[in-house]
C-alpha cells in the first residue's frame, strides 16, 4: 500500500507536528520507500508466534510504598518555559468544555 | 601532543594513585587535546573545564589524604548528550533541549562521579540517537579522526571520535540498534552494549525503552571492562534493571583466554552487502581466534533476515511515545507562544521547528505503525520477529558460547552520502541490532583496517544474557594477537590531527 | 442552549435504558503510583513532583507495591478474577496537564475482571456486573486563567501544577447494566453508594467525591425494548456527588427519549454535566475518534501475582458492607429506620468504635447521629474529621451516667473537646462543669432561694410539695445548672419540713 500525502498529514497532526506541505511531499515518498522494506515483518510469523514486548523474562519489580524527598520547586520550574504563580505557565488549553 | 594522551584509562588511574602524576594534570592534557582539536572534530557539545578540574583537584586531595579510590578515579572521561548530570545541559542533539539544564542525574552518571571519574564534558551524536553517522545532530556533525572527511559513525559518533583523537581515554556511549558498536567499529576503538537491563536507564533519555542500554566505550579491551564495572548493577530506579551480579568483565578482560571456546559465525551475517575488506578483516579475525584455541562453527540465524524490519517498526513505535513529552510545556524549546495561539498550537509548531528530519520520519512511521487499524500487522507483527530472533539466539547459544559477524558492513562513508537515503542509512545496522531485539550482550572490537581505503573494521562479539565476560575474554585475545602482529595499538597507525595551538 | 426532554413516566412508557458507569477511584497510599512523590492533598503547587512524575526526559517509573495490592483488593472484594499475567501499556494522547503525552495505564490485560457488585434499591437486591478493575495514574491540575468564569472557554492561558500527576488510580467498569427499568436512575447512584462504601471498608481510598478521590462516569442509552440491540450512547463525564449519579441518568433518559422518538439519532459523544441546571452538554466534537495507539509499557515489566499473594490479600478482606450492616444492627438493637440514619450519616464505624470502648449502643447513636451530626453540619466537615474520638464520646457517656454531668453538661464537655481543650475529664475540671451535689455548696444556695421566695417556702411548708420546682429552678439558676437536681428536691423539703 502506498502511503500518501493526505496520511503523512493525518499522522503528523495525530504526532502533533505542524508540517508544510513542501515537508508532506518530500517525507511521504521516503516513508512509503521505509514502510515497504519493514512491510516484510508481516509474512515471517505465524499466528502460533507470541508477541515479545521486553527483551528479558523479568516480572514482579515493585517499590515499597514510601515517600521519598521531591525536587526543590525551584528546580521543577528553573526549566519551565514561562512559569506564573508557582506553576507551568502554557498557552491556553483547547478545552473539552463547549 | 601530551604523552599523558596515549595511555590507557588503567595506566593513568594507576598513576594518579600512585602520586605519578595527578588527575589534574590528567585532565589539563585532555582538555587541551580538546580544545587543540575539537574545532575540526566536533565530539563534544559541551565542555566545563573548570567543573573537570576542580572534580580532578578533588581526586588528587583523596590521593593526598592516602583515602582509598575507585580504580578509574581521576580519569577524564565524556559523557554522551543523551544522560542527565546536574549542572550541565542535557541536548541530545536537539534543538529541542537547546538550553536544557536537567535537574537530575542519571545512574550512570552518578555512579561515574561517585567512583571519582572526571566528566570532560558532553559528547555528540544523533539527534536524540537516532542515525548512524552523527549528521543528525542539529549541532553540526562529528568528524571521523581517521579521515576527516567521513563519519564517525552514530549516534554516539562523539564518544567513538573522541577517544580516537586522544579527546578522552573513556568515553560512554547508548545503543539502541548498533549506536556504541557501530561507531566504534568505525573509529578503530572498543565499544560495548552490556546485556539488556545489565546498565540502568534512569536518566537516559529515552529513544526506543525496549531496546536503549548504555555500555562503556574505550581504547583497550581492560579499560572498557573497568568502566563497565564501574556502571553497570541493579539499580532500583530502573525497573527492567536486573537484580543480579555483574559479571566478571574485568578478570575476563585479563584473561582472554579462549582456549576451548565454542565460537559461531552467524552465516546470514556475510556475504552480498559487506565490503571486501570488511569481510577480510573478519575472516582473519576469526582465524586468530581459531589458531588461540577456540573452537569455530557456522551457524544459522534465519530471523536475522527479517530483524531491520522489526527494529525499524518496534524503534520508532516506542520512539514516537518517547518523544511526545516534547510539547513545549514544562521544558525546553517553545515556539510561537505569542499569546494568541492555544497550547496545541504551540505544540505543533514547536514540534516541527525542534524535531530534526530523521526524528521526524521515525516519530511518523512509529505513529502509524501503532495506530489503530496497523498494529497487527507492523507493531505486532514485528514483535513477533522479535520472537523468533531470541529463538534463533538461544539455539546459536546452544550450540556456541560466543557468535561473532563483522560490526557494520562498509568502512566510513564520506560525510553526507546517506543523509537523504534513510534505507542506506539503517543498513548499517544490519548486524548490531538483532542483539537489540534480543537483549543479549554484544561488542565490538578494532579487527583493523580495510586494504581498500585503509579504514578501520570491527569485529562483532555477542553473548547470552548476563554472560558479557565473555565479550571481553575474546576481545582481549584479540587485541593481544593483534597489537603484537601490528607492534602496537591500531590507532598508532591513525593519521596526525592538524592542532589549533598546542 | 437546552435540550427538549421528555417526560420521565413517558420516556419508560417508550424504552428501555442501559446503564453503564466507570469509577475512578484516588488510591490513598502514601506515594504516587510510579513514584516516590507525596500524595498529600492540597500541598502548595508542584511541590510534591520528580523527574518521574513531571515526565521529565530519562525518568522511569516503578510501580508502588501497594497500589498493586489495593488494586487486587478491590477486585477480589468485587469478585473477580485476578489476572495470572498482567502488563501495563501507554495511552498515547497529547494534553497539557498529561507530562509524558501518554498515561500508564492498563488496556486489553487488566488486573481484574469478571466480577460483581450487589446493591439494593427499595430493600430490593439488584446485581451490577463488573467488567474489570484496572491500575492507572492521575493527571496534574489545570487553572484557567482570564476566562470570565476560571474556566477552560475562553481563557487567555492555563497554570499547571503537577502534584496530582502519577497519584494511582483504580478504574472500575460495569458491563452494560440492563433490567433496570424506571429504577435506572435509584440503580446508578446505588452502585456507586455501594461502591463508595466497599472502597471504605476495605481502607484503600479516602472515597471523597467532593475532593475528587471518587470520580464517576455515566453511560447511557435508550432501546425500544430489551430484545433490541444496545442503543447509542453518550458518556456524560465527571460526576461528582450520589445525587448528581441519579439525576444525570435521569436528565440523559428524558433528553434521549425526546430525540429518539422524534426519529433523531443520538451522537456517540462525551457530555458535561452541569449541577446547577441538572442538565448535560456535549463536550467539544472531535473531528476524528482519538486513535490512542496502546502498546504494551516498555519500562515496566509484566505483573504475575502468584497464588499465594492473592490468597494472602483475600484474606484481608473485611466482612462486605450490606452484611456488616445487617450483623451490626441485630447486635446493637436498631430499627430499621435507626440503622438508615447511621449508615447515611456515615456513623456506622464511628458508633462500633464507641461501644468498642465500652458504650451502650443506643447513646452511642444518639450522640453520633443526633448532637456530633448537627455539629459536623454547621462546620462543614464530614464525621469522622471532627476532634473528638469514639472513646471520647463513649467517656462522655460514663460521665452521665455515673451522675457527673448532665445532658446539658455533656454538650458543652462535647464543645470543649472539639475545641481542643483536652479530653472530657480535663474539660470538666477545667470549666468546673461538673454538677454540685455536696451538701454544703447546695444547702447555701437552698437558703438563698427560700429567702428570696417566702410565699413559694409558705405553700411548701403548708404541704404543697409540687411548689418545689419554683425553687428548684432558683437553685439551679444560682448554680449554673451545676447542681444535682434531685440532691436539691431532697434539701428543700427537708428545710421546708
Amino acid at each position: 500500500m502506498a502511503l500518501t500525502t493526505d496520511d503523512v498529514a493525518r499522522l503528523a497532526k495525530l504526532a502533533r507536528i505542524e508540517l508544510s506541505e513542501a515537508e508532506l511531499e518530500h517525507l511521504a515518498p521516503q516513508l512509503d520507500v521505509i514502510l515497504e522494506s519493514v512491510a516484510s515483518v508481516q509474512q515471517v510469523a505465524g499466528p502460533d508466534i507470541e508477541p515479545t514486548s521486553h527483551a528479558l523474562p523479568l516480572t514482579n519489580v515493585f517499590r515499597e510504598d514510601e515517600v521519598r524527598p521531591s525536587l526543590p520547586r525551584e528546580d521543577v520550574l528553573a526549566g519551565a518555559p514561562a512559569a506564573e504563580e508557582e506553576r507551568f505557565r502554557v498557552p491556553r488549553i483547547l478545552g473539552e468544555e463547549a | 601532543m601530551s604523552e599523558l594522551l596515549h595511555r590507557t584509562a588503567a595506566e593513568l588511574a594507576a598513576g594518579i594513585a600512585a602520586g605519578e602524576h595527578s588527575s589534574e594534570e590528567v585532565t589539563r592534557a585532555h582538555l587541551d587535546r580538546i580544545e587543540a582539536v575539537d574545532e575540526v572534530v566536533h565530539a563534544f557539545l559541551h565542555v566545563d573545564g573548570e567543573r573537570a578540574l576542580e572534580a580532578a583537584r578533588a581526586v588528587d586531595a583523596k590521593v593526598a589524604a592516602g583515602e582509598p579510590l575507585g580504580p578509574l578515579a581521576g580519569v577524564p572521561l565524556g559523557l554522551k548528550d543523551v544522560l542527565t548530570m546536574r549542572g550541565a545541559p542535557t541536548t541530545c542533539g536537539s534543538r529541542m533541549l537547546r538550553d536544557w539544564h536537567p535537574p537530575y542525574d542519571a545512574t550512570v552518571t552518578r555512579r561515574l562521579l561517585e567512583a571519582g571519574l572526571v566528566v570532560l564534558g558532553k559528547t555528540n551524536m544523533d539527534e536524540f540517537a537516532m542515525g548512524s553517522s552523527t549528521e543528525n545532530s542539529a549541532y553540526g556533525p562529528t568528524r571521523n579522526p581517521w579521515d576527516t572527511s567521513r563519519i564517525p559513525g552514530g549516534s554516539g559518533g562523539g564518544s567513538a571520535a573522541a577517544l580516537a583523537a586522544f579527546e578522552a581515554p573513556l568515553t560512554i556511549g547508548t545503543d539502541t540498534g548498533g549506536s556504541i558498536r557501530q561507531p566504534a567499529a568505525v573509529t578503530g576503538t572498543v565499544g560495548v552494549k552490556p546485556t539488556y537491563g545489565g546498565t540502568s536507564r534512569y536518566g537516559l533519555v529515552a529513544l526506543a525503552s525496549s531496546l536503549d542500554q548504555p555500555g562503556p566505550c574505550a581504547r583497550t579491551v581492560l579499560d572498557a571492562a573497568l568502566l563497565h564495572q564501574v556502571i553497570a548493577g541493579h539499580d532500583p530506579l530502573d525497573s527492567t534493571s536486573i537484580d543480579a551480579p555483574v559479571p566478571d568483565v574485568v578478570t575476563a578482560a585479563r584473561s582472554g583466554d579462549v582456549a576451548g571456546m565454542r565460537i559461531g559465525v552467524v552465516r546470514e551475517l556475510g556475504g552480498e552487502g559487506y565490503a571486501p575488506g570488511v569481510e577480510q578483516r573478519f575472516t582473519e579475525a576469526v582465524e586468530l581466534l581459531s589458531g588461540l584455541g577456540a573452537e569455530v562453527v557456522e551457524v544459522s540465524c534465519p530471523s536475522f533476515d527479517a530483524a531491520l524490519g522489526a527494529y525499524y517498526l518496534i524503534m520508532p513505535s516506542e520512539a514516537s511515545s518517547n518523544l511526545a513529552r516534547f510539547d513545549a510545556m514544562r521544558f525546553g524549546l517553545r515556539v510561537g507562544d505569542d499569546g494568541t495561539r492555544s497550547a496545541e498550537e504551540v505544540m505543533n509548531l514547536t514540534r516541527e521547528a525542534g524535531f530534526g528530519a530523521e526524528v521526524k520520519r521515525r516519530i511518523i512511521i512509529g505513529t502509524y505503525a501503532l495506530s489503530s487499524g496497523y498494529y497487527d500487522a507492523y507493531y505486532g507483527s514485528a514483535q513477533k520477529v522479535r520472537t523468533l530472533i531470541k529463538r534463533d539466539f538461544d539455539a546459536a547459544f546452544e550450540r556456541c558460547d560466543v557468535l561473532v559477524s563483522p560490526t557494520t558492513p562498509s568502512t566510513p562513508w564520506p560525510l553526507g552520502e546517506r543523509v537523504d537515503d534513510p534505507l542506506a542509512m539503517y543498513k548499517a545496522d544490519l548486524c548490531t541490532l538483532p542483539s537489540n531485539l534480543a537483549g543479549n550482550a554484544a561488542a565490538s572490537f578494532p579487527a583493523g583496517l580495510a586494504p581498500e581505503d585503509g579504514l578501520p573494521v570491527g569485529l562483532q562479539v555477542m553473548a547470552p544474557p548476563m554472560a558479557d565476560d565473555r565479550l571481553y575474554r575474546v576481545g582481549a585475545a584479540l587485541e593481544r594477537a593483534l597489537t603484537e602482529q601490528w607492534g602496537g595499538p591500531l590507532l598508532n597507525r591513525i593519521p596526525q590531527l592538524q592542532e589549533v595551538s598546542a | 442552549m437546552t435540550a427538549t426532554v421528555m417526560g420521565y413516566e413517558e420516556a419508560l412508557r417508550s424504552f428501555d435504558p442501559v446503564l453503564g458507569l466507570e469509577v475512578h477511584v484516588e488510591l490513598s497510599t502514601r506515594s504516587k503510583m510510579f513514584c516516590g512523590c507525596s500524595t498529600a492533598f492540597g500541598a502548595p503547587p508542584n511541590t510534591q513532583t520528580c523527574p518521574v512524575c513531571l515526565g521529565l526526559p530519562g525518568a522511569m517509573p516503578v510501580v508502588n507495591r501497594t497500589a498493586v495490592e489495593s488494586a487486587m483488593r478491590i477486585g477480589l472484594a468485587l469478585g473477580c478474577s485476578i489476572a495470572d499475567w498482567c502488563r501495563f501499556a501507554r495511552k498515547n494522547y497529547f494534553y497539557p496537564d498529561m507530562p509524558k503525552n501518554f498515561q500508564t495505564s492498563q488496556y486489553d490485560e487488566p488486573i481484574a475482571f469478571d466480577g460483581f457488585l450487589d446493591v439494593e434499591v427499595d430493600g430490593e437486591p439488584f446485581r451490577v456486573e463488573i467488567e474489570r478493575a484496572h491500575m492507572e495514574e492521575d493527571t496534574g491540575k489545570s487553572l484557567h486563567v482570564g476566562g470570565s468564569t476560571g474556566r477552560i472557554h475562553g481563557a487567555s492561558h492555563s497554570l499547571l501544577d503537577y502534584n496530582r500527576s502519577g497519584v494511582p488510580l483504580i478504574e472500575i467498569v460495569t458491563k452494560p447494566i440492563t433490567g433496570t427499568g424506571a429504577r435506572a436512575p435509584e440503580v446508578a447512584r446505588a452502585y456507586v453508594e455501594a461502591l463508595r462504601d466497599l472502597l471504605r471498608a476495605l481502607d484503600v481510598s479516602d472515597v471523597r467525591m467532593e475532593q475528587g478521590s471518587l470520580r464517576c462516569d455515566v453511560n447511557v442509552s435508550l432501546r425500544t425494548d430489551p430484545t433490541q440491540p444496545f442503543g447509542t450512547r453518550t458518556e456524560t463525564k465527571n460526576v461528582n456527588s450520589f445525587r448528581s449519579v441519579e439525576r444525570s441518568v435521569r436528565y440523559e433518559i428524558t433528553r434521549q427519549a425526546a430525540l429518539l422518538s422524534e426519529g433523531t439519532a443520538i451522537t456517540q459523544e462525551t457530555r458535561h454535566w452541569h449541577e446547577d441546571t441538572g442538565t448535560t452538554s456535549p463536550g467539544r466534537s472531535k473531528e476524528t475518534a482519538e486513535d490512542y495507539r496502546y502498546f504494551p509499557e516498555p519500562d515496566l515489566v509484566p505483573i504475575a501475582p502468584s497464588r499465594e499473594w492473592v490468597e494472602q490479600l483475600r484474606a484481608t478482606l473485611p466482612e462486605p458492607p450490606a452484611e456488616r450492616r445487617r450483623r451490626l444492627r441485630e447486635e446493637w438493637g436498631y430499627s430499621e429506620l435507626e440503622m438508615r440514619d447511621v449508615v447515611s450519616s456515615g456513623a456506622v464505624d464511628l458508633i462500633e468504635q464507641t461501644v468498642a470502648a465500652g458504650c451502650a449502643p443506643q447513646p452511642a447513636r444518639k450522640w453520633w447521629v443526633g448532637e456530633l451530626a448537627r455539629r459536623a453540619n454547621e462546620s462543614g466537615t464530614e464525621l469522622d474529621a471532627l476532634a473528638i474520638t469514639p472513646a471520647q464520646v463513649a467517656q462522655v457517656q460514663q460521665l452521665v451516667e455515673a451522675g457527673t454531668v448532665n445532658d446539658k453538661l455533656a454538650r458543652q464537655v462535647i464543645e470543649g473537646v472539639l475545641a481542643g481543650e483536652g479530653s472530657p475529664a480535663e474539660v470538666v475540671e477545667g470549666h468546673g462543669l461538673a454538677v454540685v451535689s455536696d451538701d454544703g455548696a447546695l444547702g447555701a444556695a437552698v437558703d438563698k432561694a427560700i429567702a428570696a421566695n417566702p410565699d413559694v417556702a409558705e405553700k411548701i411548708r403548708g404541704g404543697k410539695v409540687q411548689a418545689a420546682g419554683a425553687l428548684i429552678g432558683a437553685v439551679m439558676k444560682e448554680m449554673r445548672g451545676q447542681a444535682d437536681a434531685g440532691r436539691v428536691r431532697e434539701l428543700i423539703l427537708e428545710k421546708l419540713a
